[in-house]
């Protein structure tokens, strides 16, 4: 049923990924994110895919996992290769009716492929390490020096928590209504469109009814705890930066200076 | 004629980290026409067994049958047909039921269910009459009202008669009075039991409250951690005092009061299930002393 749907892909461990600030490993993949681009070659791109395997290993997140988020992403990939594929003057391997594959090509093809999934298992390892509640919070003090310029980034950020939060309970609260209607005859597994659609009524309308309950709810409990934005708000948890995130800096600066050399070897 | 549950056993979220095997083993069956309360610990599992018996959910391994029909038949169309008239046969009205409510007036909320049964406008209208006259709500007072002016325990009341209306023979009740206020509750409790009596409904009433319990129930299950602990008549199941513990229950409150007097010295038959029979036993005991 509904419940089956997990929502998140954090991975709750004790990993030093999972137990780096939040704030640091975002910027850190910002970094490592700009890098790909920037050092463009062979040796820079083994690095990187060690780098990417390395961390995935040791964050103890199941290698399935690294297939799974991949997967949505699988046909753009596919689509990239085939296009660089052919679409590369070069020396020729075959030739496919009007298509011309070459070895260019097929170098070029690989190393844009890569390029991208080095992207997304990278971001993907921030979303498998850490909570989203951190990560809201992070995001938050990373946005805060805008909050001069008037972008409200306190409540951008209690925004998404609270939608975070959310998001299981509606998927509890649809299941139980569906199951609601069912005891009294609805059918949700037959019928042409048009019947399905009406069939969607009686599960849409009380839901909505809920959640504007709870989000009433959710304000009068609020404010009853004195909640008034973000003006002077002090944390149960403060985000801390430990010595693991200034090794972890280290480190990649000390990457940063190696893919540098590479770079300037062309290698 | 009976619900009988085989050997029904129930995981949540099978193969994920967050797999619970909510139910293990529950063998038991519901006779028609009895009034069967349900107890137990929160998470012991009552709404899991409740939601199999009208094939909301599908036994991992088991069966559950209604009248000899196995619900979760899956073979010929006729297997089909037949599991899901024996599904209709089971009503079921969850815990908060007025959050299923949708429809503009009280009316077509109610005709709901016997719509989509198929039946015609005519046969919908009477249904839709009796079922309110059943819960007590005047048909021409409300039929036109909006269900989301009433007050919680008239929303519950039109809940109910929504699942009334598709004529179940049997009805799960998933905690009806959870809510409810003292006078609102007793009402409902009133009417569930009038309903056991004269229209002959086989009750299957989930329930934390044991004075409930005792008075209305002619079979009790205590659930313990998704297995059946104990099932008998309320009055052998309430002197098993350390099945009661280990379904963290207690006994019915004048079967306390009893206890305590009997402690204190007073001969009295502890034995009682509703306050009347413990007023005739303290009865009996004072006037056994005095002649
Ligand atoms: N939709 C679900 N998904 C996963 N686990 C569930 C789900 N519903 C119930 N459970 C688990 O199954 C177990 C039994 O739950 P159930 O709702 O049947 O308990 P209950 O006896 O009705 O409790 P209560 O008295 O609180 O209503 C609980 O441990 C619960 O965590
Ligand atoms: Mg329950």
């Amino acid at each position: 049923m509904l419940s089956d749907i997990t929502i998140g892909q954090y991975f709750p461990g004790g990993s030093l990924l999972h137990r780096m600030d939040p704030r640091v490993k975002i910027v850190l993949l910002f970094f490592f994110l700009i890098g790909i681009f920037f050092f463009d070659t062979v040796g820079a791109y083994i690095v990187f895919s060690l780098l990417t395997g390395g961390l995935f290993y040791f964050s103890g997140i199941p290698m399935r996992m690294m297939t799974k988020s991949l997967r949505p992403l699988l046909w753009i990939i596919l689509f990239t290769f085939a296009i660089h594929l052919f679409s590369t003057p070069g020396e020729d391997i075959a030739r496919i009716w009007m298509f011309h594959v070459t070895w260019e090509g097929l170098g070029k093809g690989i190393f844009i492929s890569l390029r991208l999934v080095l992207l997304i298992l990278l971001s993907s390892l921030l979303t498998f390490t850490t909570s989203p509640l951190k990560l809201t919070d992070a995001l938050e003090r990373l946005l805060s020096p805008l909050k001069r310029v008037g972008v409200p980034a306190h409540e951008l950020a209690m925004m998404m928590t609270i939608a975070l939060r959310f998001i299981p309970t509606l998927i509890e609260e649809t299941d139980k209504i569906m199951k609601a209607q069912q005891s009294r005859g609805s059918d949700f597994t037959t019928g042409n469109l048009m019947q399905r659609a009406k069939q969607i009524v009686p599960v849409l309308v009380p839901l909505f009814i809920s959640a504007f309950r709870r989000a009433d709810e959710l304000a009068m409990a609020m404010e009853a705890r004195c909640y008034h934005g973000g003006e002077g708000r002090t944390q149960m948890k403060v985000l801390r930066v430990s010595s693991i995130d200034y090794v972890a800096c280290g480190a990649s600066v000390l990457l940063c200076g190696m893919l540098a050399l590479l770079k300037w070897n062309n290698l | 004629m009976s619900i009988e549950i085989k050997n029904v056993t129930y995981t949540y979220m099978p193969k994920t980290p967050f797999e619970r095997t909510a139910l293990k083993d529950v063998d038991l069956v519901i006779e028609e026409g009895s009034f069967t309360a349900i107890a137990g610990h929160t998470g012991s599992g009552k709404s899991t067994l409740v939601q199999h018996l009208n094939g909301l959910l599908e036994p991992t391994s088991g069966q559950v049958l209604v009248d000899g029909v196995d619900l979760n038949g899956k073979g010929s169309k006729s297997e089909k047909l037949a599991a899901r008239d024996a599904r209709r046969k089971v009503g079921m009205v969850f815990q908060y039921a007025e959050h299923q409510l949708f429809e503009e007036t009280i009316f077509a909320d109610i005709a709901f269910a016997p719509r989509n049964l198929g039946l015609g406008e005519e046969d919908v209208e009477a249904r839709v009459k009796e079922a309110m006259s059943l819960v007590g709500l005047g048909y021409e007072e409300f039929k036109d009202k909006s269900p989301f002016q009433l007050s919680g325990g008239q929303m519950r009341r039109v809940a109910i008669a929504g699942i009334l209306a598709m004529q179940p023979k049997y009805l799960v009740l998933d905690e009806p009075t959870a809510g409810l206020d003292a006078a609102g509750k007793n009402k409902l409790i009133q009417e569930i039991l009038q309903l056991h009596e004269k229209k002959h409904i086989t009750m299957i009433f989930v329930s934390h409250n044991m004075d409930d319990i005792a008075c209305l129930a002619d079979k009790v299950l205590f659930m313990n951690q998704g297995r059946v602990l104990l099932y008998d008549t309320p009055a052998r199941a309430f002197q098993a005092k350390d099945t009661l513990q280990e379904a963290g229950l207690c006994p019915p409150q004048i079967m306390s009061f009893l206890e305590d007097l009997r402690d204190a010295g007073i001969p009295v038959d502890t034995n009682a299930l509703t306050v009347e029979e413990g007023i005739a036993n303290i009865m009996k005991a004072v006037k056994g002393k005095n002649g």
